[in-house]
């Protein structure tokens, strides 16, 4: 039997619902708060900070002081960069394995996966070393390529997994509608792909973006994003809360309208497989 | 005229034989049905004649060609898959027009294929929707609305229609075997329901572990079955298999015989049995009858108004024209 939805176990709920978000999204409405404070106020009790002078005083000494834009552009090309890399590289390795798959193709993907449970610091060294030795330490270059080393297995398994749900029934009634393997490609494969690539593209860049060991490692000045323009904020002290919020919001964002406005395709992504 | 031809052919996946070495001729214009168990190689048969498999030995003519090495594409046949496989993204306008977008036929020439095809399947106040919003029965139509559009050699069924309910499959049935009348086109249909093959075809191949065990006419399977296993698997209810003293009397290891052919007394007959379960179906009345003769239940098949209770006596008499008699490998002795 259904369980009954009386309209009091409905207000509870969604009280609860409303509370758990909030909960949620409480350090970043708190963060939001505090970069609107001077730096005085923002270190004060939660009382005396929501009832002291709002100022945009702190964005201003961040735009002042560093280049915000020079950041933004470096994450977004690394972002996207190591993304639309990742993609090309994953999408024939998906490709194979969901529609001629072998013996091993399970251990595969499983050691793929297994890469990620590692500490990434145990190869920052050897990462370290070869950044130098190749000269591309504090490069875009160089954070695009190991930003998409270490989304590649994410990005294997979501195509993996979308390739999949394509029925093999359907290319197999291209073939036999007399189409040609570009045509198959062309016509049926990709267009019923689109969806999966999309959110799979969506929510890599989301992970490029907010990454902070790999940038905060391999960058210094030139190729720092986003992460590294919070970082520079952020001191032993905390005596600088207000122009480290400031900062923070400034670089949360651009992700956060992108998450906003394709939140529909992310939970898709998110949750592929789960439920049909 | 024989159209589609197997010599010899053969199909193994890895190690397993899935298909020994097998011989059948389809003629011109004929309703064939592959019909078995499942994982009895039906499907996998299919398949080798579509394309879609390759054949580990043996030849494929189409009209008279060999077609063994050829793409799916260039033989000329259209298949109707199991699971509909309609192109999601594409409206059933599309979905039709696809094969004849292939070969670069007008749009013109395409809009009127599809508009005819459309009105023979009912189809035309759906041609803008999506597969997505439409009943099964509709996108099995689409399904063939797409395979007859092409003007195919023949066409290949694989069980389309074992994703509907009942009734609708009944429909759906007749609507095929009207199409086979309309368009005189080789259908080749593979089915694992018996009632599908009877109804439908002109000739049955009835397949077991990738052997075909008998190739006939409906009616010709019915009433001469080569052995057990065709007997048993060709009508409904099943015939009644029995061994023992009473069929070395008969002077064979096993004798059938259909429960239509049995009648059933309360007053005396050839075997004494006791009455078990009773299904009434209104037009006919199953009566599963044990005899102290046999090991095996019996089924009778009875008129709708008979009426026996669980556990009284009757006596059963077989129609002596009727009975089949099988050797110890199970083949029929004429």
């Amino acid at each position: 039997m259904a369980r009954a939805v009386t309209p009091r176990r409905k207000a509870i709920n969604t009280i609860i619902a409303w509370l758990v978000g909030l909960l949620i999204f409480f350090p970043i409405l708190w963060i939001v708060v505090l970069s609107l404070k001077t730096e005085g106020d923002a270190i004060k009790t939660p009382l005396e900070v929501l009832t002291s002078v709002w100022t945009l005083e702190s964005y201003a000494v961040v735009q002042d002081r560093s280049d915000y834009f020079k950041h933004f552009s470096n994450s977004v090309i690394i972002a996207l960069g190591s993304t639309l890399l990742g993609i090309v590289v994953a999408v024939p390795a998906a490709w194979s394995m969901a529609f001629v798959p072998s013996r091993r193709t399970r251990g595969i993907l499983m050691w793929m996966l297994s890469t990620k449970m590692l500490p990434a610091v145990g190869v920052l060294y050897p990462i370290y070393l070869l950044f130098i030795e190749l000269g591309i330490l504090d490069s875009r270059i160089g954070l695009v390529v190991v930003l998409m080393l270490i989304n590649l297995p994410i990005i294997v398994w979501m195509l993996y997994t979308y390739f999949k749900e394509i029925p093999g029934e359907i290319l197999e009634a291209a073939r036999m509608d007399g189409a040609n393997l570009k045509a198959e490609l062309i016509y049926v494969l990709t267009p019923m792909a689109i969806p999966g690539i999309a959110s799979t593209i969506l929510l890599n860049v989301i992970l490029a973006w907010n990454e902070a060991f790999w940038t905060l490692n391999l960058t210094a000045a030139k190729a720092a994003p986003l992460t590294a323009f919070i970082a520079s904020y952020s001191s032993p002290e905390g005596l600088f809360y207000a122009k480290l919020s400031a900062a923070s919001v400034m670089a949360i964002t651009p992700i956060l309208i992108m998450g906003w406005f394709s939140q529909k395709q992310l939970v898709r992504g998110l949750t592929f497989g789960a439920v049909k | 005229m024989k159209q589609i031809q197997l010599k010899k052919v053969s199909k193994n996946f890895g190690a397993t034989e899935v298909i020994p070495p097998l011989d059948l001729d389809i003629e011109d214009g004929e309703f064939v049905v592959f019909v078995g168990p499942s994982g009895c190689g039906k499907s996998t048969l299919l398949r080798l004649i579509a394309g879609l498999e390759d054949v580990t030995s043996g030849q494929i003519l189409i009209n008279g060609k060999d077609a063994t090495e050829m793409p799916p594409a260039s033989r000329g046949l259209a298949m109707v898959f199991q699971s509909y496989a309609l192109y999601p993204h594409m409206s059933v306008r599309k979905n039709i027009a696809f094969p004849l977008r292939m070969i670069g036929m007008s749009k013109d020439e395409q809009a009127k294929r599809v508009d005819e095809a459309a009105k023979v399947l009912n189809l035309t106040e759906y041609l803008d929707r999506r597969p997505g919003q439409l009943s099964g029965g509709q996108r099995q139509r689409v399904a063939i609305g797409r395979a007859i559009v092409r003007e195919p050699t023949a066409f290949l069924f694989d069980e389309p229609l074992s994703n509907l309910d009942a009734a609708l499959r009944v429909g759906m049935r007749l609507e095929i075997s009207e199409l086979h009348k309309r368009l005189d086109t080789t259908m080749i249909y593979v089915t694992h329901d018996q009632v599908e093959a009877m109804t439908m075809a002109d000739k049955i191949v009835v397949l077991q572990s990738g052997v075909i065990e008998q190739v006939g006419t409906p009616l010709d399977l019915y009433h001469n079955p080569r052995n057990t296993f065709v007997a048993g698997f060709i009508g409904s209810p099943k015939m009644n298999l029995l061994t023992g003293k009473e069929a070395e009397k008969h002077g064979a290891h096993t004798i059938g015989i259909r429960p239509e052919h049995l009648t059933i007394s309360t007053k005396k007959g050839g075997w004494e049995g006791t009455v078990g379960v009773s299904e009434h179906l209104g037009s006919d009345t199953f009566i599963h009858v044990d005899c102290k003769a046999f090991d095996e239940t019996l089924t009778v098949r009875a008129s709708g108004e008979m009426d026996l209770s669980y556990g009284s006596t009757v006596y059963l008499t077989p129609d002596a024209s009727n009975l089949h008699k099988f050797d110890e490998n199970g083949m029929r002795m004429s």
